[in-house]
């Protein structure tokens, strides 16, 4: 492979990576099947966008994609908690709402952001030039928002949230309300989505309503893969993990792409990694059993 | 103090499967108070219990622990005054997160979680001390998951965690039960240590009457979602489990029938 070919995945690594984080929180912190994010990704991009062309500067449209996609989180969250809607169709739901509010947002399915200022034009300005800017800039926000999460899961609340995807009655008979912890870590989680549909948009140069398809499994996917290859034994190694396993499934996927395979496969790809990743276990399992039956007979 | 009113509790009510599992119960512990509660199955042991942590709202009556109505409070904002021992050992803590951090949230039970570090230095050295209480070993282990502990280390640490906030009310429930005899009795030892220790006020659910006889100062035995029988030190002293047993069934005119409780003679 070349090197800017590379260059370009580990760029993406990075940048979806923060989706990956967000995906970190729901499913193996909080125990939450959260889809939500099919739907919040798009939608940081979308608010990013619209806010963009209309004339607002690109960190504070930045900051308000963080704040929307919060509100993503909380929305499943309510539907979860107040409704006892499951977790897994609260998120469908959420998600399947988004897609119209996505496409409201933007007035159309497709707003491109070629030729307008966005964060990384910005970096220009200040200096942060040539082809390793965006890079750099991915590479330094993952590890701070890192660092912030590892900070938080150590935090009081940080521990309640732990526990509640844990052991939820434990932590309720220490004077937690479980509810509001499940509504604030899918809130964490979708605002990471969406700072990272947000920061994609920006980087590629549009947001599109469609682009949000199947990210759940691209964030699953690296959080498996991190898991697979690195370590979850502690918070700090399982959140580098992450972004481990993100950089990795861009290689991966690159390496398809190389090897011959449509962009339009690529979801089956991703489908089938997780599915090898998460069904390895068990099929193990399986096999070592039948060995051991045809063995005694 | 724990003041019980003409509590009741009525599951499925309406239904074919009504079920009254406390009948206007009354009850009042003074601080310091150690109740051993006995009772077949379905008696109403557990739903007591249950009521005053406030697992489930009740359907009349009212629950007062030192001067505060907690009747109509949920679970997790009455915590703070009441600790909790599960018979299951896996209920009681997070398996997923270390001791030190398990210990940390019972700390602050009850209170207000914020944005500061849950374990720190000062908190670390406490835990150690609290744990070496325990004789286990676990203050050499504080970084390890909780889910590597056997059955009695984590029952233990549970017990610990229910008492590290001083709660005003500490709720066993049959918390020996599911360990084998050996450490069944060491979980025991340690219930009385820390109750002794910080003069806690406690309801103590139990199917060993020998057990029931010997720890606390008073004995309740429930039947049908009702108290049948009261009886307090200096006359609880020189009972007998075949007193106990006599009593029942002279009051009820029925044998108090229940295979745990005659296995467990």
């Amino acid at each position: 492979m070349a090197l800017d070919v590379i260059f370009s995945s580990m760029e993406q690594g990075l940048v979806y990576g923060i989706m990956a984080l967000g995906v970190y929180l729901t499913f193996r912190i909080l125990d939450f099947p959260d889809l939500t994010v099919d739907g919040s990704f798009p939608l940081g991009a979308a608010v990013t966008a619209k806010l963009i062309v209309s004339g607002v500067d690109p960190v504070l449209a930045t900051l308000v994609a963080i704040v929307i996609g919060a509100l993503a989180g909380v929305i499943t969250g309510l539907l979860n908690t107040k409704l006892k809607i499951t977790g897994l169709l609260s998120g469908i739901l959420t998600m399947t709402a988004l897609y119209s509010i996505n496409l409201r947002i933007m007035g159309r399915a497709n707003i491109p952001l070629l030729n307008q200022e966005t964060i990384l034009t910005k970096l220009k300005a200040i200096g942060l030039n040539g082809e390793w800017q965006a890079g750099i800039f991915f590479l330094v926000l993952i590890l701070a928002l890192k660092f912030l999460v590892d900070w938080f899961l150590h935090t009081e609340l940080g521990l309640a949230l732990r526990a509640t995807g844990d052991n939820k009655q434990m932590i309720r008979s220490l004077g937690v309300n479980t509810d509001f912890m499940i509504i604030l870590g899918l809130a964490l989680s979708n605002s990471l989505v969406a700072l990272s549909g947000s920061l994609v948009a920006q980087y590629q140069g549009f947001a599109d309503v469609g682009m949000g398809i199947g990210m759940i499994i691209i964030g699953l996917a690296s959080v498996i893969i991190g898991e697979v290859v690195f370590s979850d034994r502690i918070i700090t190694l399982a959140t580098i993990s992450v972004i481990g396993g993100s950089l990795l499934y861009r290689l991966a996927i690159t390496a398809a792409l190389r090897l011959g395979f449509a962009p339009t496969d690529l979801k089956i790809v991703t489908a089938l990694l997780v599915v090898i990743a998460l069904g390895a276990p068990t099929l193990k399992k399986e096999l070592d059993f039948s060995f051991l039956s045809k063995s005694s007979t | 103090m724990l003041r019980l009113k003409g509590v009741r509790k009525v599951f499925n009510q309406g239904t074919i499967n009504e079920n009254i599992a406390l009948k206007g119960l009354d009850l009042e512990l003074a601080t310091g108070d150690f109740v051993t509660i006995i009772g077949s199955n379905g008696a109403g042991k557990s739903t007591l219990l249950n009521s005053i942590a406030g697992s489930f709202g009740i359907d009349a009556g009212k629950i007062v622990i030192d001067e505060l109505d907690v009747t109509g409070k949920p679970d997790y904002k009455r915590a703070g005054l009441i600790g909790r021992v599960f018979q299951d050992p896996l209920q009681g803590t997070a398996a997923s997160m270390t001791i030190e951090e398990n210990l940390a949230m019972a700390a602050v039970r009850g209170k207000k979680r914020g944005l500061k570090i849950g374990v720190n230095k000062e908190r670390r050295a406490e835990f150690k001390e609290y744990l070496s209480l325990l004789g286990l070993g676990l203050e050499d282990r504080l970084t390890d998951k909780v889910g590597l502990l056997s059955g009695g280390q984590r029952q233990s640490l549970t017990l610990l965690m229910a008492t590290i906030a001083k709660p005003k009310v500490l709720l066993l429930d049959e918390h020996t039960a599911a360990l084998d005899p050996k450490t069944a009795e060491q979980v025991i030892q340690l219930t009385k240590k820390i109750v002794v220790k910080n003069n806690l006020t406690v309801l103590m659910v139990t199917h060993d009457l020998n057990q029931a006889l010997n720890m606390g100062n008073r004995t309740i035995m429930m039947d049908s979602g009702e108290i049948v029988l009261d009886i307090k030190n200096p006359a609880r002293k020189h009972m007998t489990v075949d007193d106990l047993l006599d009593k029942f069934a002279q009051k009820k005119g029925k044998e108090l029938m229940n295979d745990r409780i005659l296995l467990a003679q």
